[in-house]
């Protein structure tokens, strides 16, 4: 399979505090794979450096096949690199379907063509997308209405709209009913089989993520600690020490 | 009581309303022929009222400085009537046109400069633009500096300016007011809300949030250039503070319309502008002397007693009845 996200060694630093040191990891087309390590591990921060959230201090960032570390976040998203964000975002005071309508890919557009589109245009697809994460009941409902877990959703969904190559999925599952969780890993699951998106997951939930990921990588104090199959990650005694202490 | 009638409004289709309104608003001026200019002045409260609730509003950008557009429309077309030395409306014509092209340009420029400013500390960038911006008209000679200008005879018999005046500002404010709720129902409009829940997500979204800003300034600008040519030649007479660059007055008022209205609504800057501009009269005509203090005390009320404007008080009361009624 071709490498989709090739990061090769990105450094990002805070003053003194280095969030991101040197640290390396890829995602194949198609695939799931999963980012874990310890909170402050510097997750999130890779996340922002990969979507040009900020400049990163070293290292190089290669999406599908051309280098995105000097670019903003628009022009990587307009490219299909998408996020969501862990504290979820969306538009409070417009409904669940304007949330979809202005996410699509053609709203990312220029302002002319923005100016020649209907506000409703795309219906139908934000329909399916929003019935496929369980909101098209509240599809007339404002964002800023629905609980935490339903904003995830509809952050997720967002995302499929604007129809990314590569999605970046910040803990999904946190603040998400433990009874939805298992329906979420499902359609986790068929966004990426059925509307073929690769995603790169952070998960804390480690059932979770080891039932979804095909490839993980664990990051602690800002370094990649392990990398691997779910199963060799798990077993390897570093990824235990740096969760549990060691010995 | 106030309900049904509330209803029967809200069952009317929306044309029905526009082509009434019409009717009326070139019915008036021979209904009332003693307060052409009371009404002309009206209009362009409305215009000041809905170019400011498309960034106040719909953008979640709080602009005090939109008056500089107005301003520059106020001397582009006075200087124009001056110094071009065509017959009357070959002038008013072609200084209503520059006015409208120097208020984008002004927008393209200071958007450029200041869209990329947000909240409290935009509010305040412009602030000082608008008043920077009336210092130096009063400095400036070639249009007249402190002393203002005063703009060319109106060609027409008696009584006729008036008229004159009052269908074109009519018809700006009517145009403005059409192209606003064309825009808002285009993916534009709903860009500019995206923009103002949450800019950030915007731009990882993958709009083009600067340029939709300064698009969105720049419309604005447009009408409120049109308009300053207009009131210009409406009042005869152009001063730099007290006119053009009016932040104290004008510049307050557009807020304040939009805001008694309801912000980020089609209506809402139209029926806060008919509705602030009445009382602001009615006070002038039997408050005289004390017309500042009752504008004051309106104001802390409009704050006080409707954060949300006349239609999020609607849509609140309907809110409440359907949960009521449930």
């Amino acid at each position: 399979m071709t490498l989709l996200l090739d990061v090769r060694d990105v450094t990002k630093r805070y003053g003194g505090v280095v969030a991101n040191d040197a640290v390396s990891l890829q995602v194949r087309e198609g695939e799931i794979a999963g980012l874990i390590g310890p909170n402050g591990s510097g997750k999130t921060t890779l996340f922002g450096a990969i979507t040009g959230a900020y400049p990163v201090d070293g290292g190089d960032v290669i999406f599908n096949g051309a280098s995105i570390s000097h670019l903003r976040v628009g022009p990587i998203v307009r490219q299909g690199l998408a996020r969501t964000y862990q504290q979820t975002r969306i538009y409070g005071e417009m409904t669940c379907m304007e949330n979809m309508q202005i996410s699509s890919r053609a709203s990312q557009g220029n302002v002319m063509s923005l100016l020649r589109l209907k506000a409703r245009g795309a219906q139908t697809r934000a329909e399916d997308l929003l019935s496929f994460v369980g909101l098209h009941e509240k599809r007339f409902e404002y964002g800023g209405r629905l609980s935490f877990g339903q904003q995830k959703l509809l952050e997720f969904a967002m995302a499929l709209m604007s129809e990314p190559k590569l999605l970046l999925l910040d803990e999904p599952t946190a603040g998400i009913n433990p009874t939805l969780i298992n329906g979420l890993i499902d359609r986790l699951q068929r966004a990426n089989k059925e509307l073929g998106v690769t995603l790169l997951v952070i998960e804390h939930n480690m059932r979770v993520i080891m039932n979804l990921a095909e490839h993980i990588t664990c990051l602690a104090h800002g370094r990649v600690l392990a990398s691997g199959t779910p199963d060799e990650v798990r077993n390897d005694p570093r990824v235990l020490d740096a969760y549990l202490g060691a010995q | 009581m106030i309900d049904p009638v509330l209803d029967r409004l809200r069952k009317t289709p929306e044309w029905l309303v526009l082509v009434v309104l019409g009717l009326v608003s070139l019915a008036a001026p021979f209904i009332m022929p003693g307060l052409v200019t009371q009404l002309a002045f009206l209009w362009l409260m409305v215009v000041f009222a809905q170019t400011w609730d498309v960034l106040g509003g719909q953008l979640g950008y709080n602009s005090f400085g939109n008056v500089i557009f107005f301003g520059i429309g106020c001397y582009a077309t006075a200087v124009m009537q001056r110094d071009s030395g065509l017959p009357y409306f070959d002038a008013l014509t072609l200084g209503l046109l520059l006015s409208a092209l120097l208020a984008l340009v002004a927008a393209l420029v200071f958007g450029a400069a200041l869209l990329g400013i947000r909240g409290h500390y935009f509010a305040i960038a412009t602030l000082g633009l608008g008043i920077a911006a009336g210092e130096l008209a009063a400095g400036w000679d070639y249009i007249g500096a402190g002393s203002g200008m005063s703009l060319p005879l109106f060609p027409g018999e008696l009584g006729s300016r008036e008229l004159f005046f009052y269908f074109v500002m009519l018809a700006i404010a009517a145009v403005c007011f059409l192209t606003l709720r064309w825009l808002y129902g285009t993916r534009f409009g709903l860009a500019m809300n995206a923009i103002r829940d949450d800019e950030d997500k915007a731009e990882a979204m993958g709009l083009h949030t600067t340029a939709i800003k300064t698009v969105a300034w720049a419309i604005s600008a447009v009408f409120l250039g049109l308009a300053g040519g207009v009131a210009g030649n409406m009042l005869g007479f152009i001063d730099p503070r007290d006119v053009a660059f009016s932040g104290a007055t004008f510049g307050v008022w557009m807020v304040l319309m939009a805001i008694l209205g309801g912000k980020g609504t089609l209506w809402g800057p139209v029926i806060g502008a008919i509705v602030f501009h009445i009382t602001k009269e009615l006070f002038w005509t039997y408050l005289l002397g004390w017309q500042r203090v009752a504008l004051g005390v309106l104001i802390v009320l409009i704050v006080l007693f409707f954060p949300q404007g006349i239609m999020g008080w609607l849509a609140d009361r309907r809110r409440a009845r359907a949960g009521g009624a449930a």
